[in-house]
């Protein structure tokens, strides 16, 4: 079934275009990331998703209008958007009691049992409790929720190596099962490269590059190459060439595996040096992380 | 649709302590400012019959009216600093994106906020009036006793049914006279990015300017001193004000409801909010 369905989706903000037509198409069971420099337009075509922003084109999650339908399609959708926007002044149980009251897929024993894993005091308010604290507890609430849809803007954004680890383990050892579905962005490309399913780079308001992740191991490989065999490789129109103590390591899009091995060792490439390659090439305004 | 309302009320409460911190920290103060003066009070019981009927009154109901007066004027300023931050501080913090990320819809949020305005803190101000006017007649009573002054002296003239009617009546006025002002500041806490109660008054303060500088008059100022003051003037008696209002008679519900101040402003205050809600839905966090 079609989780979420986009066609053409277009967002200015002024003279700055946040999405320019983008296609989207979603599968449920996917984990779908979304990968691309700051001011990309991540966050703008995530929000769309939830309904929190308004947008042209055509839009469905889960069969519904996001923004005309935000709150019914919440009882399905979840998400974590951006870090610690978990209100300072609440409590934790406060919290717990609130989402059960108004959300009628919160299971309150389940989310008691993923707090009393963590080391979270339940009578303080969320303020008190540290980074990492608030966002296990933000992450037990939204697993305690049955939805088909969860969505995470940078879910691990300051958060301390093991905390990033334990968060992304959890996730899929406890709560993704094949219908759910997943849409996450992050800065931090090589820890979601493994849990993801399909990636999606974008760039500008526009989808650069989309691909499954089965498809991405077939079609891109990476050889590092003695200096020897370098004009040779450079014969085959490699994407990306980047030097590494003295060697040369192309990145290749659609070539015979069996060609490539003449070179030199042959890996599957990561998805951060893929973005670097697809998206390195052009100068622009800030960065990529 | 009930429990989001239940629980969206619920909400605000534990986020806005000072919906009843601040009546009880004013009840408690007042209590005791009156409590350093119990010994006057108990000599004015003490000559009492010397007075005047309608000066008797005065004297036995004058702290009672006082200390209700504070504690639900108290109630006024905090719905108004309520509103203004209702739908601003949300934004601020960014944990709009939490609230959104609930099943619970715009319109349920913005009606929540103002019933807390309308109806909560009224009703929580109210409690904690009747609750000091309580706690004052059983000292003045155990210290008229204490005095050898017969406590009944202040009793028989204290009216202890109608003076708490009275009181829940005007404040029942006033909620209703001023939902337009909490509903335009919830409007503009929805809209501005910051600084929402001076963006409220903005519009005000300069067409009043404007009008002094162009015309010369100044009806502007009269309309926001109608909209002050004009549940007084609406929902009693003309001139019950002159002395304290203890009897149901000085009340005029007829004529403050049929007066059009009341109706445009409650009309004002749904617009408002209708586009509070439209607005809230529309506003991206800060």
């Amino acid at each position: 079934m079609t989780c979420i369905e986009a066609r053409s989706l277009r967002k200015d903000y002024g003279t700055t275009v946040a999405l320019d037509r983008v296609d989207l198409h979603v599968e449920e069971g996917r984990i779908l990331g979304l990968i691309g420099p700051n001011g990309a337009g991540k966050t703008t075509l995530l929000n769309a998703i939830l309904g929190l922003t308004s947008c042209e084109g055509d839009l469905r999650v889960l069969g519904r209008d996001p923004w005309n339908e935000r709150d019914q399609l919440m009882r399905d959708v979840c998400f974590i958007a951006d870090v610690a926007v978990l209100p300072r002044w609440l409590r934790v149980t406060d919290a717990l009691d609130y989402v059960q009251g108004v959300h009628p897929r919160f299971d309150r024993a389940r989310a008691d049992a993923l707090l009393a894993k963590t080391a979270i005091p339940r009578g303080t308010r969320i303020g008190k409790l540290s980074k990492g604290m608030v966002t296990q507890l933000h992450l037990a609430l939204v697993m305690a929720i049955d939805a088909r849809l969860l969505v995470l803007d940078e879910p691990t954004l300051g958060l301390d190596i093991l905390f990033r680890k334990q968060f992304y383990d959890t996730l899929l050892n406890d709560y993704f099962d094949h219908n759910r579905t997943i849409v996450v962005t992050t800065h931090q490309v090589e820890e979601i490269q493994d849990v993801l399913t399909d990636v999606m780079f974008i760039d500008r308001g526009r989808i650069v590059l989309g691909s499954t992740m089965e498809e991405f191991e077939s079609r891109y490989a990476e050889v590092m190459v003695q200096a020897d065999n370098a004009a040779a490789a450079r014969e085959l129109k490699p994407l990306h060439e980047r030097q590494v103590f003295g060697r040369s390591v192309f990145l290749f899009d659609s070539v015979a595996r069996e060609r490539l091995a003449e070179l030199g060792e042959v890996r599957t490439p990561s998805l951060a040096d893929l973005f670097v390659a697809v998206m390195g090439g052009e100068p622009r305004r800030e960065g990529a992380r | 649709m009930k429990g989001h309302m239940y629980w969206s009320v619920r909400r605000e409460l534990w986020e806005n302590r000072s919906i009843y911190v601040a009546p009880f920290a004013i009840a408690v103060l007042a209590l005791f400012g009156f409590f350093t003066h119990v010994g006057k009070f108990a000599e004015h019981m003490r000559r009492i019959d010397t007075l005047a009927a309608q000066r008797q009154l005065i004297e036995v109901v004058m702290p009672y009216g006082m200390i209700a007066s504070a504690i639900l004027f108290i109630g006024v300023l905090v719905a108004v600093f309520y509103c203004a931050d209702a739908l601003n501080g949300e934004r601020r913090d960014r944990s709009i994106l939490f609230w959104k990320s609930m099943p619970v819809s715009d319109r349920v949020t913005v009606l929540s906020k103002a019933f807390v305005a309308i109806v909560l803190v009224p009703l929580v101000a109210i409690a904690f009036a009747l609750v000091a006017q309580a706690v004052m007649l059983a000292v003045t009573t155990a210290v008229l006793a204490a005095k050898g002054i017969d406590p009944g002296m202040q009793w028989s003239r204290l009216p202890l049914v109608q003076m708490p009617l009275v009181m829940i009546y005007g404040v029942a006025v006033h909620a209703l006279w001023y939902s337009p002002i909490y509903a335009w500041l919830l409007l503009v806490s929805a809209w501005a990015r910051r600084a929402p109660l001076l963006w409220a008054a903005l519009p005000f303060f300069a067409a009043f300017v404007v009008e002094i500088l162009a015309f010369g008059s100044s009806h502007v100022l009269s309309l926001l001193k109608y909209r002050v003051t004009g549940a007084m003037a609406e929902a009693f008696v003309p001139n019950a004000m002159k002395t304290p209002v203890t009897d149901l008679s000085q009340l005029d519900p007829a004529r403050f409801l049929s007066s059009p101040g009341l109706w445009l402003g409650l009309l004002f205050a749904v617009a408002c909010l209708a586009i509070a809600i439209r607005v809230r839905r529309y506003r991206e966090p800060n």
